[in-house]
């Protein structure tokens, strides 16, 4: 019997059914699931690693000790992974090493849009892209085969519209593969300039090899339909050529790197026009002319976004689809914002309050750029908040630092922020870090990290303390606040950017959503009470709405976390149901 | 079968995940092909969010395209109006008639449209309004605002009763069943 499943928890059926033994992740949107589906299955020994880095470099070791290991990570933490991804192309595997990749075209969750293939192209490591749920189980499988086959780590590709959509899937056994016996062998594994000038020559081999295998293997096919039009695609915009073009004839390529050099030749010489479909770079389409094959792909079709059949049809056929009704209504946008009862608010408050530079960072608390907190000044990568008001600060004098602060998450921290620390005492810095401790990794949707206490399996284990580390590092000045204290908090800020040395204020207080943590009920507002002033509504708390004749509480949001009534200087809110707030 | 596409959209944070996940099952009893797509995520943080259900001989795109909807199950107005060019001329059009403000309504940078519910009749045949918060609120919880709003759907598909309760049973945790099953039926008498 079929099961309807995630992309992500395919692969992770996949990971399993190959009988894979070590499995290490660092969180990221849209490819969280597969690790969180792997610590299912018991058979597997799965982590939460602190970044990509480190993960990758956990699954090469398995690896070399001999099990079939694999990592999972987004597009962009395959950057933060780069360092060994270019290096075990050159070392090879023992047991078979998959590293899955999700892509966000779209940015639905990320901050840039870059295309896996071209990190992958670079560090000379073949890439398998599925189109749906099926594909995502079978081709982990084939990954690990082809991994070991050819002695090299392989990237599977996904896109946030493959990781995040069901599919049925048919189940199969797990595969049971022995660990294979490790065997010392430093011209292998060493890679110093003697030894990597010999690997890199098996590399550039091996990818001759590869581009043999992609000719022959089924993972690469043709359809043949009507001869008039050829599309060239792969992964997701397969489906939607799909759609868009019936009966056409396809060229479905599983294996993207490195490209079948020969079936494309067949396949161009059985239709009339070639018509390239991929999201983001023209990867096919560059290759394809390169070896002197007309296609039109980018030309017609845009670099940036997520494609569909409709896009399609219009671009490429001409036609568009009619719209089936008048409404013009201008809708206004609904952009996300930090929970009811969000720790992170009472932060940005205070921060907009004292009108600081805020160097930011990425997780929930990246919300505080929008108005009305509107507080953060930047935001570029994990980690960079640290090492930017440093950057700041030596670039516009200390004056400058005594009116900025970093604010940074605590699985952000752990992951790349304590480097930079570590960078600001050494060099002689005094900047103020923030950390915003909410005891879970909070954007991409609660896992555990070093700093909880807890193993992706939910079982105790030592919990990294701030408070040590910081000052272990060489910050004498640490403090801890929790964020709903408003006026502590403000008092602690403003005497630590004040201060001529580096300090780190964490800002303690657990994410609402967590499980653990209760309020006290829903608020209303007194409207005898209530003059208007709207101070509340600097709060950017979604519960809190203006009607314009006056300002309410939306019941079914409210949780009751009283930050507002630290707010109001005239005593407005009151729990429903009673009892004084 | 004949394929139907069902779109869903509301607010991150209104069950609009479990709801796909029941639809999915529901989807596989069909004994049809069945793709769900949903955005995790940023957006599941109070964005506005969309999911799509696909049914049919063969699904190739898992989402669905402007005009492409057979039914737009909406948990919210105002993202009733952002999707509407998504549904079919003749398509089941569900409102829950509640009203979250987004962000720049609540700060006052834009407001929130009047009358949407009225300016989409104009338009559209099959349009039900639902008060699905207060219907849950009966059943003893509003989380359950979702399968209300899933039981008002299933009235609208030729699929049999007893599969949608079954896939209800099968995807809520036991301890919540009767609840959600007494709010499906508040939906499917409507
Ligand atoms: C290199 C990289 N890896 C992963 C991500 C995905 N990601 C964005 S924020 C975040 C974690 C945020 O957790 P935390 O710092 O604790 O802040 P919170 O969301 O809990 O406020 C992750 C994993 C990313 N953007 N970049």
């Amino acid at each position: 019997m079929k099961q309807l499943m995630l992309g992500n928890e395919a692969i992770a059926r996949g990971v399993y059914e190959a009988g894979a033994k070590v499995a290490s992740a660092y969180p990221g949107t849209p490819s969280t699931e597969i690790t969180e589906y792997i610590a299912e299955y018991d058979e597997i020994y799965s982590e939460w690693a602190p970044n990509e880095k480190v993960a990758l470099e956990v699954a090469i070791g398995a690896s070399v000790g001999g099990a079939r290991a694999t990592c999972a990570m987004k597009h962009v933490g395959l950057n933060v992974a780069a360092d060994p991804l270019f290096t075990a192309a050159y070392t090879g595997v023992n047991g078979g090493l998959v590293i899955f990749v999700a892509d966000d075209p779209g940015m639905h969750s990320s901050q840039n849009e870059q295309d896996t293939r071209l990190i992958a192209r670079a560090a000379k490591v073949p890439v398998l892209e599925p189109s749906d749920s099926q594909e995502c189980k079978d081709f982990t499988r084939k990954a690990f085969e082809i991994s070991e086959q050819f002695d090299t780590p392989i990237i599977v590709r996904l896109t946030t519209r493959v990781a995040h959509s069901q599919g049925l899937v048919e189940l199969g056994e797990r595969e049971d593969i022995p660990l294979k016996p490790y065997a010392k062998d430093p011209g292998k594994y060493v890679m110093m300039p003697a030894m990597a000038r010999k690997r890199h020559v098996v590399v550039e081999e091996r990818l001759e090899k590869l581009t043999e295998y992609s000719n022959e293997t089924p993972l690469n096919h043709i359809e043949w339909g009507d001869r008039k039009i050829g599309v060239i695609t792969s992964g997701i915009a397969y489906q939607y050529a799909k759609e868009a073009f019936g009966n056409a004839s396809f060229l479905k390529l599983g294996m993207v790197y490195p490209l079948p050099e020969k079936l494309i030749r067949e396949f161009a010489a059985g239709v009339e026009t070639i018509y390239v479909i991929e999201e983001l770079e023209p990867f096919i389409e560059d290759h394809c002319l390169k070896m002197g094959i007309p296609v039109k792909g980018k030309a017609l079709l845009p670099l940036i976004g997520e494609y569909n059949a409709n896009l399609i049809r219009e671009r490429i056929l001409g036609q568009k689809a009619e719209k089936l009704n008048n409404i013009e209504e201008e809708v206004p946008v609904r952009p996300p914002v930090m929970c009811p009862g969000c720790p992170h608010r009472g932060l940005f408050y205070v921060l907009k309050k004292l009108k600081l530079t805020v160097t930011g960072d990425i997780g929930c608390y990246t919300l505080g750029t929008l108005a009305p907190l509107e507080s953060m000044d930047t935001c570029v990568c994990m980690g960079a908040s640290v090492g930017m008001a440093h950057g700041m600060e030596k670039a516009m004098g200390r004056d400058a630092a005594r009116k900025t602060v970093a604010v940074i998450g605590d699985s952000t921290f752990i992951h790349s922020g304590i480097t930079g620390l570590i960078g600001i005492v050494y060099n002689k810095g005094t900047s103020t870090v923030v950390i915003l401790d909410n005891s879970i990794t909070g954007m991409t949707g609660h896992q555990h990290n070093p700093t909880t206490g807890f193993t992706i399996k939910g079982e105790p284990t030592r919990q990294v303390d701030l408070v040590k580390l910081c000052q272990a590092v060489g910050v004498d000045r640490v403090r801890v606040c929790d964020p709903f204290d408003l006026e502590t908090l403000e008092k602690v800020i403003k005497e630590e950017v004040a201060a001529d040395e580096p300090s780190v204020v964490i800002a303690q207080r657990p994410c609402a959503l967590l499980k653990h943590v209760k309020f006290n009920g829903a608020l209303r507002i007194d409207r005898e009470k209530c003059t208007r002033c709207k101070m509340c509504m600097r709060l950017g708390c979604p519960a809190i709405v203006d009607r314009g004749t006056h300002v309410e509480v939306n019941p079914a949001l409210c949780v009751g976390c009283d930050l507002c009534t630290k707010v109001c200087r005239f005593n407005a809110f009151e729990r429903v149901g009673g009892d004084h707030a | 079968m004949r394929s139907t596409s069902i779109m869903i959209v509301g607010v991150g944070g209104q069950g609009t995940l479990l709801t796909s996940r029941i639809l999915g099952t529901v989807g596989i009893s069909t004994g049809t092909d069945v793709k769900v797509s949903e955005v995790h995520g940023m957006s599941q943080r109070g964005g506005s969010v969309v999911t799509y259900v696909k049914m049919g001989d063969k699904v190739h795109s898992p989402i669905i395209e402007k005009g492409e909807a057979d039914i737009l199950l909406c948990f919210e107005e105002l993202e009733a109006l952002r999707w509407i060019d998504y549904a079919k001329k003749d398509a089941s059009i569900i409102i829950n008639t509640q009203r979250i403000d987004p962000m720049p309504v609540i700060t006052g940078k834009a407001k929130y449209p009047e009358n949407i519910v009225e300016k989409i009749k104009a338009d559209y045949p099959n349009v039900v309004t639902v008060p699905a918060l207060e219907l849950a609120e009966a059943c003893g919880s509003i989380k359950a605002v979702n399968v209300v709003m899933i039981g008002v759907l299933a009235k609208r598909t030729d699929i049999a009763e007893e599969t949608w309760l079954d896939a209800i049973r099968k995807t809520v945790k036991p301890q919540f069943v009767d609840l959600n099953i007494e709010a499906f039926k508040k939906g499917y008498s409507l």
